[in-house]
């Protein structure tokens, strides 16, 4: 028997029920990481990578198929697998130590209350946001309340980071100085990263392998293509690369020729 | 070269007086009559921050004052005829002073408790402190039931289909129509008007708390899940706080109601509080009284809403 990999997505079919009857979003979705590898999706708005995220974090029941991580199938949502939100959601009543360190509080049991502060701390540091520890989200940038989010589910220690468009809704140069933050986090603790964007200079700059799927109804996987550059990163090192133009012209030619935007068809 | 006048900056009209040529072009000095219609404003004197604050305090309190004063006015204008049907402000004072001026007759305050005289000779503030005290058993348990409920009917689906038309039919009917019912399982006036609070208090906190708990952000649910919050923490620390806002605002127009029901209850039933005292001073053609009576309800309600609304002030911010 072929040994599974790390994280094994096999034969993912999810439908909704609608009014109009049943509705496909993913059909058949066989995916495998490896330990310590960082996969962007990429694909048109409703194409159902959200849906492949949040079936992987558990929040979403698979209609067919099963996702086992390290050898186990996953059923439920569990911190093992710390989702970094698009809109953060922070708390809004705790302040940011509040926030980490629920989910700190969550996955570090057995531990001193002082392990658990510094290694709260210690995340936040990683992120560059230990001064705000004391803030609540409301006094923050978009920007700074993203960094937090990561710290939060760093601070989880999970099995698998997943990334839902985790800055889709900042500008371009917080999102840049984010992504920054993904790299630098990459290069220290090398996670097993499944992350969701629409950008494709981002996908291709953070992740080792860009994962790009059809338009939807019934999603597939279109086509899985290594990004060939070493790690640890430096952006600039990077957009200079030959392999990164290669891969940039790859992602684009999927997605403007081969599955273009549903949206700008009917147009 | 001939000398030419130097043209403005921006093109304006030349200027006649001075203006040398630097390599970088024309300094064009600032003309003297606009120097002249400067005028430079004498820096005000530093004000001393209490100054500044009663100014402040002042200048918001001042429209109040001076609108109940022109209120006052207009009232003994209308009034002030000796035919006039209603007694106008000066004729309250002269029929009321002992009413206004003394309260607390009958009552004795300590700091835990207070005692009124049975019967009798009491104060208006002895009435309200009685109908307080009902308002604030019967609020109190509808609070806490109300909030119960609330959460049980917004978290689950199928107690929601089971109990919301009945708290909707309920909620409608008019606290007075509480009362014979009331009455009838009670038998007594403490007890009945303690439920005719509590029957009136509870419909917005339960319909509020449960609308807060139904709009808890999937954002917050999906959180929840993600670390594994087993259902006592999601409570404490995810639903609570989510529904404090809304919870309040049930609570607070729930104590509103409840200080609406009272007046009503006393008045029928009669003995002690200051919905009596007002049925008490109408069939005693002491109308004067009454409207002392109002004013105090009025106060009284007005700051019942206030500290509700602090305290959920307060609570929201603690988290």
């Amino acid at each position: 028997m072929k040994q599974r990999s790390y994280l094994a997505l096999e034969g993912i079919t999810v439908e909704f029920p609608t009014k109009a009857g049943s509705f496909c979003a993913l059909d058949r979705i066989d995916l495998e990481v490896e330990k310590g590898q960082f996969v962007a999706l990429i694909g048109h708005s409703g194409c159902g990578k959200s849906t492949l995220l949040n079936a992987v974090a558990g929040l979403v029941k698979p209609t067919r198929g099963a996702i086992f991580l390290d050898g186990e199938l996953v059923d439920a949502p569990g911190p093992d697998r710390a989702v970094v939100f698009q809109d953060h959601s922070l708390l809004p009543w705790l302040t940011v130590e509040e926030n980490v360190r629920l989910a700190v509080d969550k996955t570090a049991r057995g531990k001193s209350k002082a392990e658990r502060r510094e290694w709260v701390m210690h995340n936040l540091e990683l992120v560059q946001m230990a001064h705000a520890a004391g803030k609540r989200p409301g006094e923050l940038s978009g920007g700074m309340k993203q960094r937090v989010g990561i710290a939060r589910a760093i601070a989880m220690n999970p099995r698998v980071l997943l990334m839902d468009e985790p800055f889709g809704a900042l500008d371009a140069l917080t999102r840049a100085a984010l992504q920054d933050v993904v790299m630098d986090l990459q290069a220290r603790l090398n996670n097993t990263v499944l992350m969701i964007t629409h950008d494709v200079d981002e996908a291709v700059l953070l992740a080792d392998r860009v994962v790009m799927m059809t338009n939807g109804p019934a999603a597939r996987i279109g086509e899985d293509r290594i990004v060939a550059l070493a790690r640890p990163r430096n952006r600039l090192e990077a957009i200079d690369a030959p392999e990164y133009a290669e891969a940039r012209s790859a992602v684009i030619h999927f997605l403007h020729e081969r599955y273009r935007n549903p949206a700008t068809l009917a147009a | 070269m001939a000398p030419t006048l130097p043209k403005s900056r921006n093109g304006g009209p030349p200027v006649s007086s001075g203006g040398a040529t630097t390599e970088l072009g024309v300094i064009v000095p600032y003309p003297e009559e606009a120097i002249a219609r400067r005028s430079f404003e004498p820096v005000a004197a530093p004000v001393h921050p209490i100054v500044s604050k009663a100014r402040a305090v002042i200048a918001a309190i001042l429209p109040t004052v001076v609108m109940i004063g022109a209120l006052l006015l207009f009232w003994q204008f209308l009034c002030g005829s000796p035919d006039a049907t209603f007694p106008s402000p000066v004729k309250v004072w002269q029929g009321s002073h002992e009413v206004i001026t003394h309260p607390f007759k009958g009552v004795e305050i300590g700091f835990t408790h207070f005692s009124i005289q049975d019967g009798g000779d009491v104060g208006i503030a002895g009435h309200v402190l009685t109908s307080l005290s009902r308002v604030l058993i019967g609020y109190s348990i509808a609070a806490v039931v109300g909030v119960a409920l609330g959460i049980l009917i917004g978290q689950s689906v199928f107690a929601f289909r089971a109990l919301d038309p009945l708290f909707q039919v309920l909620r409608t009917v008019p606290p007075l129509a509480w009362l014979p019912i009331s009455l009838a399982i009670f038998q007594q006036a403490q007890p009945s008007a303690i439920f005719l609070i509590f029957i009136t208090a509870i419909w917005p906190v339960i319909l509020n708390t449960a609308a807060g708990v139904q709009t808890i952000p999937a954002a917050y649910r999906n959180v929840a899940k993600v670390l594994a919050l087993n259902p006592a923490e999601y409570f404490v620390r995810i639903m609570l706080p989510a529904t404090v806002p809304h919870m309040f605002t049930g609570l607070r127009i729930g104590v509103g109601m409840s200080w609406l029901a009272i007046v009503a209850a006393e008045m029928v039933q009669g003995g002690t509080g200051v919905g009596f005292f007002i049925w008490d001073s109408y069939n005693s053609s002491l109308l004067t009284d009454t409207i002392v009576a109002l004013v105090w309800i009025g106060l009284v309600g007005f700051t019942l809403d206030r500290i509700v609304a602090f305290a959920g002030r307060i609570i929201g911010r603690a988290g």
